[in-house]
């Protein structure tokens, strides 16, 4: 009844090519925008905002930029956390040694881990699948190994860890942490519309050839070595500079053991149950990664029933896992293809599909 | 299907709205919360166990013996880690505020010290960390909510170098031996480099360096290059099980467990029990005397034990050494409020701020230590507001097979080599973050 575009006609390209066509999205996500900007810094606690939304929304940004790499390229990649990494130590090295503005370190952070992004994506014009995952494997203990053995990322410091001193956008405090998540969520939003609009368009299309099948696009004049580099491009860039906020904003201060492996599997896990190939599915996995487990924490105290915390612990595990396979196997194509459905429903409701 | 989904989502939805519901915090009338981060599960699980119940333990006492501290309750509530960083900040974040503000964080873990000794600093609450943590965070003029009381990983490489130069019949005979540090390859087990590099200078050792990368069970080649090279002792900076791979290891290329020091993460019995005999002979340190056993630990069995209230129930934990340094922790964490008390109000309840003064202005003598039962415990504790560590005292102890006999006297470490380097490496910090050096004299 209320989602439906009967008697919305589009007279120009333009208007038929807008990323949401119909209206009823355009103000849904519009009120969305205002609520994150303008409600949730008001009304959200600092417990909301320091450890559920900036995590989520930096999560959220990372897995985008490993969807364009893994979901729209079909590079598969299990090295993310090393160019989180990158990004970080990049970021925080060019802050230390010459005092850049914020927004340069973070940007230039996001540069150096699209040059290492790069670097490793060259192996991917030769090998694929399997292969080419352990490559980036292999760039995920290679940079490990580098941040923790090599002083100079580190400036030196004794413990091989490192922090950064608070932070200030062109003489803004990010201090608090209604700051800080405007300050992500302007990260967020941004890139956010660039990735959409980079998958819309011609490069993306050629990513999806590529992913879809390789040979046929080579036929149809697409070059693989342009598509597959510059997926790998984009996509490092971005999860460079999430790897920059994930130190700056979120941690403060961190070790290589703050992007080791663990990290580039959550947000494999994250786009897989998100859904592959699809902007929004960034942000559903990242928010059910993020989100369930606190939910899970929190449910036995809301309840009333006091469970020792490790007892907790085991069974968030378990109820987690099976979630994960729970949701897979209630739809293999992740969340996003869960709401897409859910909006086919809308549209021709009250009646059954 | 569908109707499980719905079901799922509805059940989400629910615990969500009832999280915003009870994120609202409560101020209590007269309460002091202490937050208590603890892994109980994950790899490090062994020594977490014991510690938490150690930490659990004496509040339970405190509030059962003593009704509280001038009958002002010690509220609490353990928050699991699994000595993740990620999880440890969201406990934090979650602790914090609570009744009217956290007034500690012993954090367990190098890692999630780091990460929340900023907020901590933006917050005002304090971050104590006993025996861990950053070494150079002793410069309270740097560190002001920081606390690495009692000693930090600086005092237990200097007391080993102490220890084994005592052994060997001075300080001098230390010239030309071959010391090596085989160490967890992160910010924990880098910590004591740049001590035992200054030591090395100063005495004229040779050090040698063996990184060892996490958790730690691939040290084949770690100790056949210690069979090469042959160091005249080893240093283990460890924990978990990397410290008994290390001792078999050690046992298999034929290196003598008494020449070997373990950090105290790697001194506790549940490091060595399962080797038994392969470890007889290998030395660990412990933080003030933790081996030991004190009236406290009867007034715990007698107050909260035989009242069916204690924390370990399956019987391991009760007296090993990491519990008895978990007692430690709560102990300092409640005379830290004890002493604000005394000075902003007895009875009341007290602010993080408040406490804070508390933490810089620990005195704990002799005498009080022992009305406190932990006499036989730890030495004399003095904190100011240029010294947070107070006085590092630390004792050797040695595995004989069955359990850890203390084999040394006192020791403390020499601020000849810690004091400079305390001030360069806090000074850095605070040229790095940016940040102001109080002025210990104005305040």
């Amino acid at each position: 009844m209320l989602y439906r575009e009967n008697g919305q006609f589009k007279s120009t390209y333009r208007a038929d090519q807008q990323i949401f066509p119909i209206r009823q999205d355009r103000w849904f996500i519009l009120a969305l925008l205002v609520a994150a900007f303008v409600l949730v810094p008001a009304w959200a606690t600092e417990y909301w905002l320091q450890a559920i939304l900036i995590p989520f929304l930096i999560l959220s940004l990372a897995a985008i930029g490993l969807n364009v790499l893994v979901g729209y390229c079909g590079q598969i990649s299990i090295g993310s956390g090393a160019f989180m990494a990158v990004g970080a130590y990049a970021a925080w090295n060019f802050g230390v040694r010459l005092d850049l503005p914020l927004l340069a370190q973070i940007l230039l952070g996001g540069v150096f881990a699209m040059l290492a992004g790069v670097a490793f994506g060259v192996p991917s014009l030769r090998i694929r699948g399997l292969y080419l995952a352990v490559t980036t494997l292999a760039a995920q203990f290679f940079m490990d190994w580098a941040f923790l053995r090599i002083p100079y990322f580190t400036n030196y410091s004794s413990s091989g860890n490192v922090s950064v001193p608070e932070l200030a956008f062109f003489g803004l405090p990010v201090v608090t942490p209604a700051q800080k998540y405007l300050f992500v969520l302007c990260f967020v939003v941004v890139f956010g519309l660039l990735a959409k609009n980079l998958v819309r368009g011609a490069i993306g299309r050629q990513w999806m050839a590529i992913r879809d099948m390789d040979v046929a696009a080579a036929v149809i004049g697409i070059r693989p070595v342009y598509a597959k580099l510059t997926a790998f491009a984009v996509s490092s860039f971005i999860i460079g500079v999430a790897g920059a906020l994930w130190a700056y904003v979120h941690l403060g201060s961190w070790e290589p053991l703050a992007f080791d492996l663990n990290r580039s599997l959550q947000l494999l896990f994250i786009i897989i149950i998100g859904g592959l190939g699809s902007i929004i599915g960034s942000f559903f996995g990242a928010a059910f990664m993020v989100l369930v487990p606190v939910l899970l924490t929190n449910v036995p105290r809301v309840l009333g029933l006091s469970l020792p915390v490790d007892l907790a612990a085991h069974i968030e595990h378990m109820v987690f896992g099976f979630l994960i396979v729970f949701f897979l196997i209630a739809e293999p194509h992740g969340l996003a293809r869960l709401w897409s459905i859910a909006k086919e429903k809308l549209r021709i409701w009250p009646f059954p599909h | 299907m569908k109707h499980a989904l719905t079901k799922t989502t509805t059940a989400i939805v629910l615990a969500a709205a009832g999280l915003v519901g009870v994120s609202s915090t409560a101020q209590a009338a007269e309460e002091d919360f202490i937050p208590l981060l603890v892994y109980r599960t994950g790899s490090f699980a062994p020594l977490g166990i014991p510690w938490a119940d150690g930490k659990l333990d004496y509040l339970k006492l405190v509030n059962a013996r003593d009704g509280g501290v001038n009958g002002v309750k010690i509220s609490y509530e353990e928050c699991e880690t699994a000595y993740s960083t990620d999880k440890g900040v969201e406990c934090y974040e979650r602790l914090k505020d609570k009744s009217g503000g956290a007034t500690g964080f012993d954090t367990q873990s190098t890692g999630i010290t780091f990460a929340v000794t900023d907020r901590a600093m933006v917050d005002g609450r304090s971050v104590v960390t006993v025996g861990y943590g950053l070494s150079q965070s002793a410069d309270g003029r740097v560190f002001k909510w920081n606390f690495p009381l009692l000693g930090t990983y600086w005092t237990a490489a200097d007391v080993m170098i102490q220890d084994i130069a005592k052994n060997l019949g001075g300080e001098d005979k230390l010239k030309g031996k071959k010391i090596a540090l085989i160490y967890h390859d992160s910010p924990f087990g880098k910590e004591p480099i740049p001590l035992l590099e200054e030591r090395a200078k100063a005495n004229g050792f040779e050090l040698q360096l063996y990184p060892v990368a996490a958790p730690g069970v691939e040290q084949k080649s770690t100790w056949l290059q210690v069979r090469k090279n042959r160091p005249d002792f080893v240093l283990l900076w460890s924990a978990g099980i990397m410290t008994p791979t290390a001792i078999r290891e050690a046992q298999s290329v034929g290196y003598p467990r008494d020449k070997m020091y373990g950090v105290w993460w790697a001194s506790s019995e549940t490091d060595v029990q399962d080797l038994g005999d392969a470890a007889k002979g290998y030395h660990g340190i412990t933080i003030q005397n933790s081996a030991e056993h004190g009236r406290v630990h009867d007034d715990v069995k007698k107050y909260v034990y035989d009242k069916g209230q204690g924390s370990d129930t399956n019987g391991k934990s009760f007296g090993s050494i990491a519990y008895t340094r978990g007692m430690m922790i709560s102990m300092l964490q409640v005379e830290a409020i004890r002493t604000a008390q005394e000075k902003f109000g007895k009875g009341k309840h007290m602010t993080p701020e408040q406490v804070r003064w508390g933490y810089e202005n620990l005195n704990l003598d002799e005498a009080r230590l022992e009305q406190l039962g932990f006499a036989k415990l730890m030495r004399p504790v003095k904190t100011t507001c240029e010294n947070h560590m107070g006085t590092d005292w630390a004792r050797i102890i040695q595995w004989d097979g069955k359990k850890f006999k203390v084999v040394s006297d006192w020791y403390q470490s020499n601020p000849k080599y810690v004091r400079p380097l305390v001030q360069s490496l806090g000074e850095k910090y605070a040229t790095e973050k940016k940040l102001p050096v109080r002025n210990c004299a104005a305040e």
